[in-house]
């Protein structure tokens, strides 16, 4: 008789991932070892913009042990174009094929491709090509790329502007300006960033010329997307084509994209007949793998005297790069969808322009244009807050809808799905000891110290998404087998890389089906074993991932209720199952557990009428809504006046995800998410010079945090639901990437206040935040 | 222009006849086959592929196989001697590593700073660790996970704070 276990949801569950990644045995794809493998190396543009006159690569190709060396001109008709997903209507948008044609259009731009026998020799292949370039003016500048003067970044486009969009919100915005005491004017630059993964892209590409099969192996989080999207770049039929996401070195959105590497592997396997990898070099990662971010936004807040926000107006100026790729052009347009953050503002009016520049394309970095709104609206929070003598608490709590006004619905056009703002705000005001830190700074600054504390509320849009609102479909696949040992198979068609979901799902399998998680094993990133798939971004693997293989389980514990009920002769609508154990009291007091059933479902030799063999389901879960995860984040730091240098001193994050399947592993995302907001806020910025060329190509120039520049965390959450699916979960993967950079940004800029400095652009460098210092002391002086 | 080279790796002689400028990273990946030690960035910054050579902590992409030569070479694969070493295991029940790519460079980096006696405090360990770069875990449970394997190499385990799967927190 089994008992009430348990339950595996909701417990610090160590992961099931972590022996293989601790040994050093797990197989990334540069760990792959196919022989007679043949290494591509890509040579890159150094110039930001420049004709292509001529290409020379009889000397590469005369170099013992490479194998082939090729131009645009060789392969990009074989290669097709990198697709875009995202649905702007009029997007203006240069054809984009693997290689360089007669001109190149940012730095590290590819030209061509060696490809040897060994990756040195490819290297060396790269050195003995001559390419004569004509430098032409570059595009650096986005606001400027406005202007009627400025060069075109791709002249057959006539224009550097690749599409503008308008849109109001609510109710009419002129009478909300009309009607305010005020209107408060603020510009902020959300700075270029480069994602970082530290394990950099890589492809291995494998050609079966017999079952005209080509399989391909990718460093990537969305091996189901490609499959879909390349077959219409190199011809190959989706159902011939197999791509394999291994063991990924991490994410962030950078690998959320279809890149031409892929493609041209792809084809040089099949063209050469031969395995084929290429391994991007941090170098090429910085340049050519996506950035993030890069908006210039102007902002004016119609506001009442007493602190009440009536409209909003957003001008965003987007720099894309040069080039769409997957989702470029959509992620400015994902800012102005939450832009009102958690804050009811009665009518909104957005207008984004998107340009194109000579640099590598922007793309969608950790929280996607939701850390460029919440930053946004959070700095604007404190600005109002300050200009109307509000206090800054107040003047949030002011504009949140009550947690009985959800759905909630925005002047932005979304509908909340749950929240509970204020309880969020309240726990993290009590972990943070609030008024012990309004002392703090008031001592501090009375001693003449730089001491400030800043307060983000935010709310993100995750579990992407009901297919209503995606470009390709935002439902999730997941299949569960009860295999005939009574062992359990999971698939997921979510692309887990460090997110932990081998675990969590086995979690959910576990708990649902009660089995020992020890049984269960989570299969995934595989299109042979994950038939399909929408993979892993936007917050939205365990949220409608794990739907899924909720949905599977139920369907296989239907399925085995009736094959118990004629076991145990009576009728399913008799049959109870909890804990692994199908029973029918009042009828017969014998027991069914999986091992006996599984082996009843596959050996079929007495199965009820009509029911198939096997113990098998799969499940397309499609969310009704996304999520809205939210929380508060309190930030203090002290800055040093004669350096500059800002420490935290304390971080208390409380964060809603819904109920937490492994409070383990929510806690390591909020902690990554919340370093990698410490880097936007204090270090990081992708750096590219006026004439477009990258200044921060290595680790050596783009500063990620390091162990040292990470405070101790307070970390607290609550519990609010989320309707939209069975499990209630919300997502959390990017919560503390969007919730912390205001937070720091906002905690800085309270301790300049006493200086009379209202703002600073991130990243609040020790040179920035030092001559600001310096700036205004000298003017108060 | 391929010169000799004799080392020993994780216990076992190696002799390779090798171009000198193969780095001792490739060596280890591509002739050895231990593809545990990973390659972030090949200048040296963010010491994904940290192995000890004579029980040094050395970034190996800054090193040449050749340079190498003679020398004891432990990588992540040879830690454990088929166990688990206490770090790798601090690292899998403090939360430590995620995606699981800076790790095996990150936990041969912590072994060297625990057996150079420099892993005492938090702010030892988070110094210690400047040299390698994690995008994933925002360094505190990497921190918690070098405290828990230093604990267990001085003998002061904190291994009974767990059970096998499940972490218990205060």
């Amino acid at each position: 008789m089994a008992d009430a276990k348990t339950p595996y949801i909701g417990r610090a569950m160590k992961r099931v991932e972590d022996p293989r990644l601790v040994k050093g045995l797990a197989t990334y794809t540069d760990d792959l070892r196919l022989p007679g493998t043949l290494h591509a190396v890509i040579l890159r543009s150094p110039h930001a913009h420049a004709r292509v006159r001529r290409i020379d690569t009889a000397a590469a190709r005369a170099l013992p042990g490479v194998v082939a060396v090729f131009t645009g001109a060789d392969v990009n008709d074989a290669c097709g174009v990198v697709p875009c997903a995202a649905e702007i209507p009029n997007l203006k948008a240069p054809k984009h094929t693997v290689l360089a044609g007669d001109r190149v259009y940012f730095v590290g731009h590819a030209v061509a491709v060696a490809v040897a026998t060994n990756p040195y020799i490819a290297r060396d292949a790269l050195d003995l090509i001559e390419v004569d370039y004509d430098p032409l003016p570059a595009v650096v500048d986005p606001e400027k790329a406005l202007a009627d003067a400025s060069p075109l970044t791709h002249p057959d486009l006539g224009t550097n502007i690749a599409y503008t969009q308008s849109v109001a919100g609510g109710s009419d915005i002129d009478d909300a300006f009309r009607r305010a005491d005020r209107v408060i004017k603020h510009r902020l630059y959300h700075q270029r960033l480069t994602p970082m993964p530290i394990e950099p892209r890589a492809v291995v590409a494998l050609h079966n010329a017999g079952e005209g099969t080509l399989t391909i192996w990718s460093s990537t989080q969305i091996p189901h997307l490609l499959r879909t999207l390349l077959p219409g770049m190199i011809g190959i039929p989706e159902n011939k084509l197999r791509i394999v996401a291994p063991e990924v070195g991490g994410g962030f959105g950078a690998k959320l994209n279809v890149y031409a590497e892929e493609a041209l592997c792809g084809h040089l396997a099949t063209r050469l007949n031969a395995p084929v990898k290429w391994v991007e070099s941090r170098r090429e990662n910085a340049a050519a793998t996506i950035h993030g971010r890069d908006q210039i936004g102007e902002y004016e807040v119609a506001v009442k005297n007493d602190g009440t926000i009536l409209g909003l107006k957003s001008r965003t100026v987007a720099d894309l790069g040069s080039y769409c790729q997957l989702l470029t052009p959509a992620i400015p347009t994902l800012t102005g969808l939450v832009l009102t953050g958690c804050y009811r503002i009665p009518a909104v009016k957005i207008d984004v322009v998107g340009v194109y520049t000579n640099k590598m394309s922007t793309d969608a970095y950790r929280g996607a244009g939701r850390p460029e709104a919440t930053y946004l609206i959070e700095r604007l929070m404190d600005v109002v807050a300050r200009e109307t003598g509000v206090d800054r608490t107040e003047i949030r709590l002011k504009h949140f809808p009550s947690p009985n006004e959800f759905p909630f619905p925005t002047s932005c056009g979304l509908t909340y799905d749950s929240g509970n703002y204020q309880g969020a705000l309240a726990k993290a005001r009590q972990l943070a000891n609030w008024d012990q830190l309004m002392k703090q700074r008031a001592e501090a600054r009375a001693a003449g110290r730089l001491f400030g504390v800043g307060v983000s509320t935010y709310v993100e849009i995750c579990a992407m998404g009901p297919s209503s609102a995606m470009p390709a479909g935002g439902w999730e696949w997941g299949a569960v087998r009860m295999e005939i040992s009574a062992k359990v198979t999971v698939i997921t068609g979510v692309s887990p890389h460090g997110q932990g979901q081998e675990t969590s799902f086995a979690q959910i399998a576990a708990d649902r089906l009660g089995v020992p998680i020890e049984d269960v094993v989570v299969l995934h990133g595989d299109t042979n074993v994950a038939h399909y798939g929408r993979d892993t971004y936007g917050s939205r693997g365990t949220a409608v991932g794990g739907s899924a293989i909720v949905l599977s389980i139920d369907k296989i514990i239907a399925k085995a209720k009736t094959l118990a009920a004629h076991m145990l002769e009576t009728t399913s609508d008799h049959v109870e199952f909890s804990n692994g154990v199908f029973r029918s009291p009042g009828v017969t007091n014998r027991e069914i557990g999986w091992p006996e059933l599984a082996g009843a479902a596959y050996i079929a030799k007495n199965l009820p009428a009509g029911l198939e063999p096997g113990l098998e389901a799969s499940s397309f879960f499609e969310p009704s809504n996304f999520t809205f995860p939210f929380g508060t984040h309190i930030c203090a730091v002290e800055v040093d006046r004669d350096t500059g240098i800002v420490s935290i001193k304390k971080y208390v994050a409380v964060d809603d995800c819904g109920p937490q399947i492994n409070p383990l592993l929510v806690e390591g995302q909020v902690q990554g998410g919340i370093a990698h907001s410490i880097g936007q806020a204090l270090f990081e910025q992708t750096v590219y010079d006026e004439n477009g060329q990258l200044l921060t190509g290595e680790f050596m120039d783009y500063a990620l945090p390091r162990a040292t520049d990470i405070p101790e965390y307070v970390l607290g959450h609550t519990v609010t639901p989320s309707p939209v699916n069975p499990l209630g979960v919300k997502g959390v993967g990017e919560a503390g990437t969007i919730g912390a950079t205001p937070a720091i940004a906002n905690a800085v800029l309270d301790a300049l206040e006493p200086l009379g400095i209202t703002h600073l652009d991130l990243p609040l460098t020790p040179e920035k935040v030092w001559t600001a210092i310096n700036t205004h002391t000298a003017a108060t002086v | 222009m391929a010169i000799p080279v004799r080392l020993r790796v994780n216990n076992a002689s190696r002799e390779h006849s090798i171009e000198p400028r193969v780095l001792l990273v490739h060596y280890l990946r591509d002739l050895c086959g231990l593809t545990g030690t990973h390659v972030g960035c090949e200048t040296g910054i963010c010491g994904a592929c940290t192995v000890l050579v004579d029980g040094k902590a050395v970034k190996s992409c800054t090193m040449f196989a050749v340079q190498a030569d003679g020398a004891e070479v432990t990588t992540i694969e040879g830690l454990g001697n088929g166990q688990l070493h206490p770090m790798q295991q601090g690292f899998w029940d403090r939360h430590g590593l995620q995606c699981g790519y800076c790790t095996p460079g990150m936990i041969m980096a912590a072994v060297h700073l625990v057996a150079t006696g420099a892993a005492g405090s938090r702010e030892q360990i988070a110094h210690g660790l400047r040299g390698n770069l994690c995008r994933c875990t925002g360094y505190s449970h990497i921190i918690d996970a070098v405290q828990q394997g230093a604990a267990a190499a001085a003998g002061t385990a904190a291994a009974a704070h767990h059970s096998a799967q499940e972490v218990v927190r205060g």
